[in-house]
Parts: structure tokens; C-alpha cells; sequence
């Protein structure tokens, strides 16, 4: 696992909606840790409580509708229990942000120059001027031509790709600790995307920050992330280093994840799907949440939770399988693919 | 990009070109009122057994011999082709003269402008108290969603959209007169010759016909602040650590932008006359003009009027139309 300073810990956090048709655990008891210097993928579909965590630790998420518990230890403090303003002013300067659709993330009434100023101006109390002067390196920084023009132009009037580095810039506006960058490629062109990635590594490395990047998409996550958590139905599943991930995973989900993704160098046959669909995070099965979906379910996954444990090398999953038995299992699916493949 | 002076020069031909438009329409209108007034089953102008015009007929005195109304038939037009009064009726139009009304003998421009400070008295009074009070308590029951002042303001929007005006008018000239006696229903007094007679009189239809409007711009202002609240731009607002007040005002924005249209839209209505509280409240409006004239089968009247109420309508859609692409950087002029 990456070294240097723990930037944010979460433990044991939950996240729950009370609504009208039950209790949606959105999280419901996740732990990790990112470091400084590192960049902490998470890999889930979609429900699978990636999003809530990190607005969660930004305290975006409706406090008024959601019952929190658990801690988030951002600095030594625990994020959860400040109060609005002590949360702001962590919010954008030492923790900030980045989202999925930067068209529809920025204002399309405001200047985008002014938008980026305006991140300053509510945390530093410099001039409009010098925000100005600011934005515009920025700008110039995060790639965007001809910065200085750019300043004034509308959200309509930049590319996909120019949104997203605009709203990257506004993120570091104040240098900050840990971006939080959710799906941030999503939206983008797959040509943009690699920019992106490339460019969120280069500050990355640059600034030495921490980066949580959120995503479904195990091959972002193969690009850049030095540590993987796998999610499902709100609880971690697995985590690890992404070498560890990517050439031993542990848990049937990983690897139900890893045959759904294409490969050109490796002439696999089809894709295979994971059968079934997520659960209802309102009933979310008994046992193990992926068990009706496991091929190798048996006796106790139904029944009994299994614990997120570190089975050699800091390498964690949640699983009732032996280490043994997972180990069997991959290779046979490896050197199956392998003979498939030739 | 285009310069400043490049976009001049398109608003200019954007205007020309809606000006064009109006004018067409506006020859629509008017020979739509001609065709209502002339030819439709039991219109006012039809002409009766004899071949002789209603309005002439009426206008001859009591029982006219035939050569009186022919006589005024003449002097009126009304004997040419309906084609031939109306090519007339438009070339006048052109060049300012709008005819003379069959009542008065006056000039329609003159009764026109004479009747027009009342109705703009009305509808610029009322439209100030409609657009501070829905927008205010819009914008309150929207950020104090599900609060007793939330439920309760949204329970007066529904009784003022739902409460018809002329019932609210009556009801208020009864109360307030009659019963408590704090407002006098009297002679309209104009702002230039006696401006604190023109607020005696005209507080109360203010207050009645801005009660319809109001309610209908909290409604759509809470609306409008609830939907914009939802928005990703409105979560990155508060993810760049803006302060409460930063991120209203990037709501409001957004919000607040189609109240301008609405605005004036509902403002170039209510300049042509607000016929109900006019006739309510018994002031000398163009709304309370527009229903004598056509009480009376005053033609030219009609006429004035009808063009007046159309051009303030177009007249509002189009500064409507130039403020929206002010306010909204993505609408163009085309």
C-alpha cells in the first residue's frame, strides 16, 4: 500500500436514508485510508454508495435526510460533526471536488472565469483582481488556450474537455489537500478522457495531493490509481494495491468485473456479464450482499456477513472462500482464458 | 466571438425583422375585427333587411327616414365594399388617424390618450405589488421548504388563483367602502394633478388585481428555486465552499430569469386594459373604453383600441425577447 502522511480515514462510516418505502443504506460500514501522494481508486457500479461517501465527507449530502454515522478524519478532524461553517471552510480549500457532467456542474449563466474567482474570493480575501490574475494562470495550467480570452467565454462555449479542466482548475484553486474527483471521465469523449486522467496524474504528482477518483470503470482505475477499493451494495468488498488487484483478485465480484471489460490484447471469446442486477439497497440480501449473483456461493454466504480481511500483503476481501480456493479458482479462469485465447 | 458592435448590428435586424412581423400581425388583428364586426351571424355592423347598417340606423336619431341613414351611411364609409373600408381604414391607420368615434365625434387617438394614464396607473401600480410580493414570498417558501410560512403562503396562492377578480373586486369595494369605510370608490384623480387622490383611489384595485398575479409568481418562483436547487451547478457552488448567501444568489440567478418574461408578458396584457377591475372599480381605463365601445357597436373605438392592445403586446414580447438574450448568454438572436 502507497506510503506518506493519511490524508482522510473513514471509519466505519453509514450513510442512511430514511424514505417512505424503508432504509436505504446507501454506506453502510466502509473503512479505508488515502494517503498523501496517492491516488485511492473506487470501483462499483452504480448505487453501490461510491458518490454518497465522498459528497458524505463533503457534507453535501442532505444532513437533513440522511442519518449519518461512522467518522471521516480529514487532518485529525472528524468531518461529520463540524458544524456548516467550519465545514465550509474545508469544503474547496483543503478538500475539493470534481463531478461527473461539467456541463451541467457549472453555471451556465456565469462567466466561467468568474465562476473560478469566485472559489477564491470566498476563501481568501484578496482582490478581484488578483483572483482574476489567478484564474487566468489556472486556466493556463489545467491546459485550456488562450486563457486569458477563455476567461470570459460561457460554459456553452467551451468543449467537453474544456469544461472539465475548468472545473479541475476551480478545484485546486487553493492548492488543495485531497480532489475528490467523481466519475470525472465519464461524460467526456474517450480521446478527452486520457487527458483528463493524465492531467489529474500530472497534479497529482505535481502538488503532491491525495486523489480519491470515483469511477465504474475498471480501466481508469488500471491507469492511474495506485490502490483499489471495490464496493457493492455500500460496503467494500475488496481493496487492495492495483497490482495486487488487477494480477491476484480475491473476490467472485472482482472478477465478475474483470471478464466484463474488453480487452484488445487478450482475445477473450465474449464478454461475460455479471448475471443478476444490483440489490435494493432497501433489502439487501442476508449473508453477503453478492451471493444470489455468485457463482460460488455455498453454506454460509447466505446467512453470515463475511468480514473485510487481510488475506497476506495488505490485500483485503470480504468473502467466505478460502484463500486457497480463490487462489485455484483465478488461475483455472486465467489459463482457461489463455487456451481460449490462442 | 463576435464584437460588441457585431452584435449591435444583429439586434438592430433582429428588431427590424420583428417589427416587420408585428405589422403583418397586426393587419390580421384588425381585419379579424372587421370580419367579426361585419360579417359573423348577428354582428353589430351586418347590414339589415333593406341593406341598411345597424350603426347608421342608430346613429340617424329616432325613426330615420331612409335619405338620414343613407345620409350617414355615406358620411361614415359604411356604403363602400367592407374590402374598400378597410384598405381605407389601414391607409389612415399609416399616416395616424384613427377615425372618429360614432359616440363622441371625438378623435379615437384623443379619447385614446385620454383614457390611456389610468391603465397604465393600474397596471404599473399593481404590477410592482404582484412582482415584490410573488417573488419574495416565492423565494422564502422555497428556501424554508415545508415551513408553516412555506404552507401558509403556498395556501394563499392557491385562494388567489383560484378567487376570480371580478368577485375579489366586488367583495373589496364592499368591505373596504361599505363596511369599514377606509377606502372611498370615487372619480379617478390623475398622479399629475393631484397624486395623493391618484393612491386614494387607486390602492385598492391595485391590491385586487395584483392578488391573481401574486399568487401566481410565488407559485412559479418557488417552483423555479426548487427545481434550480436540485441542479449539479447549484452542488458545485457549494462544493467550492461558496457561503450560503453566494449560492442563493447563484439560485436566484437562474430562478429569477423567466420571471422577466413572464413579467412582461403579463405587463403588455394588462396595458391594452384591465377590463374587469376598470369596470369594478369604475375606472376611466382603456378596458372600461374597450367594453362602451363595444356596447355601443362603436367601430373606430374598437379599432383604437384593438390596435393599442396588440401593439403592447408585441411591443412587450419583443423587449422581453431582447432582455432574455441580455440575461441568458446561450439565446441568440435568429
Amino acid at each position: 500500500m502507497a506510503q506518506g502522511e493519511v490524508l482522510l480515514e473513514v471509519k466505519d462510516l453509514k450513510v442512511h436514508f430514511p424514505t417512505g418505502d424503508g432504509l436505504v443504506k446507501a454506506v453502510d460500514g466502509l473503512s479505508f485510508k488515502v494517503h498523501r501522494g496517492e491516488t485511492f481508486g473506487i470501483v462499483g457500479e452504480s448505487g453501490s454508495g461510491k458518490s454518497v461517501t465522498c459528497l458524505t465527507a463533503l457534507g453535501l449530502t442532505n444532513l437533513e435526510r440522511a442519518e449519518v454515522s461512522g467518522e471521516v478524519l480529514f487532518h485529525g478532524n472528524n468531518l461529520i460533526t463540524l458544524n456548516k461553517e467550519q465545514m465550509r471552510s474545508v469544503r474547496g480549500k483543503e478538500l475539493a471536488m470534481i463531478f461527473q457532467d461539467p456541463f451541467a456542474c457549472l453555471h451556465p449563466l456565469y462567466k466561467v472565469g468568474d465562476q473560478i474567482a469566485e472559489a477564491i474570493l470566498c476563501h481568501d480575501s484578496c482582490s478581484k483582481k488578483e483572483a482574476q490574475g489567478r484564474v487566468i494562470e489556472l486556466l493556463g495550467e489545467v491546459g485550456i488556450p488562450k486563457p486569458k480570452e477563455r476567461y470570459a467565454g460561457y460554459p456553452h462555449e467551451y468543449s467537453g474537455g474544456m469544461r472539465q479542466r475548468a472545473m479541475i482548475a476551480m478545484a485546486l484553486v487553493h492548492n488543495p489537500h485531497l480532489l475528490i474527483a467523481d466519475e470525472p471521465t465519464t461524460a467526456l469523449d474517450v480521446t478527452v478522457q486520457a487527458q483528463i486522467l493524465e492531467l489529474i496524474d500530472r497534479i497529482k504528482n505535481e502538488f503532491n495531493i491525495g486523489v480519491i477518483l470515483i469511477t465504474h470503470d475498471l480501466g481508469v482505475v488500471a491507469d492511474v490509481a495506485q490502490t483499489v477499493m471495490v464496493m457493492y451494495a455500500g460496503r467494500a468488498v475488496e481493496m487492495g494495491s492495483r497490482d495486487e488487484l488487477f494480477s491476484r483478485p480475491l473476490h467472485p465480484y472482482a472478477w465478475g468485473l474483470l471478464d466484463s471489460i474488453p480487452h484488445i490484447d487478450q482475445r477473450r471469446q465474449k464478454l461475460v456479464p455479471i448475471e443478476g442486477a444490483p440489490p435494493s439497497l432497501i433489502n439487501v440480501p442476508k449473508g453477503c450482499a453478492f451471493h444470489p449473483r455468485c457463482p460460488h456461493q455455498f453454506e454460509p454466504c447466505n446467512k453470515e456477513r463475511p468480514a473485510l480481511e487481510d488475506r497476506g500483503g495488505g490485500h483485503l476481501d470480504a468473502c467466505h472462500l478460502s484463500i486457497e480456493d480463490k487462489r485455484r479458482m483465478w488461475e483455472d479462469r486465467e489459463a482457461r482464458a489463455a487456451k481460449a485465447g490462442v | 466571438m463576435r464584437g460588441p458592435r457585431g452584435r449591435g448590428k444583429t439586434v438592430l435586424q433582429y428588431i427590424i425583422r420583428r417589427m416587420l412581423w408585428a405589422a403583418g400581425m397586426l393587419i390580421l388583428v384588425l381585419a379579424a375585427v372587421f370580419v367579426i364586426f361585419f360579417l359573423l351571424p348577428g354582428a353589430a355592423g351586418k347590414a339589415g333587411e333593406g341593406g341598411a347598417s345597424p350603426v347608421a340606423i342608430s346613429m340617424a336619431g329616432k325613426n330615420p327616414r331612409p335619405e338620414i341613414v343613407a345620409n350617414v351611411e355615406k358620411r361614415l364609409g359604411l356604403d363602400q365594399p367592407l374590402h374598400i373600408q378597410f384598405g381605407r381604414y389601414l391607409g389612415n391607420a399609416l399616416q395616424g388617424d384613427l377615425g372618429y368615434s360614432y359616440q363622441s365625434n371625438e378623435s379615437v387617438t384623443t379619447v385614446i390618450f385620454r383614457r390611456l394614464p389610468p391603465t397604465i396607473s393600474l397596471a404599473l401600480g399593481a404590477s410592482v405589488i404582484w412582482l415584490v410580493l410573488g417573488v419574495s414570498s416565492g423565494v422564502i417558501s422555497a428556501l424554508y421548504r415545508r415551513s408553516l410560512t412555506d404552507r401558509v403562503s403556498m395556501f394563499l396562492a392557491l385562494a388567489g388563483v383560484s378567487l376570480p377578480t371580478f368577485w375579489l373586486g366586488l367583495m373589496a369595494v364592499f368591505y373596504f367602502d361599505s363596511a369599514l369605510g377606509i377606502y372611498e370608490t370615487g372619480e379617478y384623480e390623475a398622479f399629475t394633478s393631484d397624486p395623493i387622490g391618484w393612491v386614494r383611489t387607486l390602492w385598492l384595485p391595485w391590491l385586487v388585481l395584483a392578488i391573481t398575479y401574486a399568487a401566481l409568481y410565488t407559485r412559479m418562483v418557488r417552483g423555479n428555486m426548487l427545481e434550480v436547487e436540485g441542479e449539479d451547478y447549484i452542488r458545485t457552488a457549494r462544493a467550492k465552499g461558496l457561503r450560503q448567501r453566494s449560492v442563493i444568489r447563484h439560485q436566484l440567478r437562474s430562478a429569477l430569469t423567466p420571471v422577466v418574461t413572464m413579467y412582461g408578458l403579463d405587463l403588455g396584457l394588462l396595458l391594452g386594459g384591465a377590463i374587469i377591475t376598470e369596470t369594478v372599480f369604475n375606472i376611466p381605463g382603456i378596458g372600461s373604453l374597450t367594453v362602451d365601445a363595444i356596447q355601443t357597436s362603436n367601430l373606430p373605438v374598437i379599432l383604437g383600441t384593438t390596435i393599442l392592445a396588440s401593439a403592447f403586446v408585441i411591443f412587450a414580447n419583443l423587449l422581453v425577447d431582447i432582455a432574455y438574450a441580455a440575461l441568458d448568454p446561450r439565446v441568440k438572436y435568429s
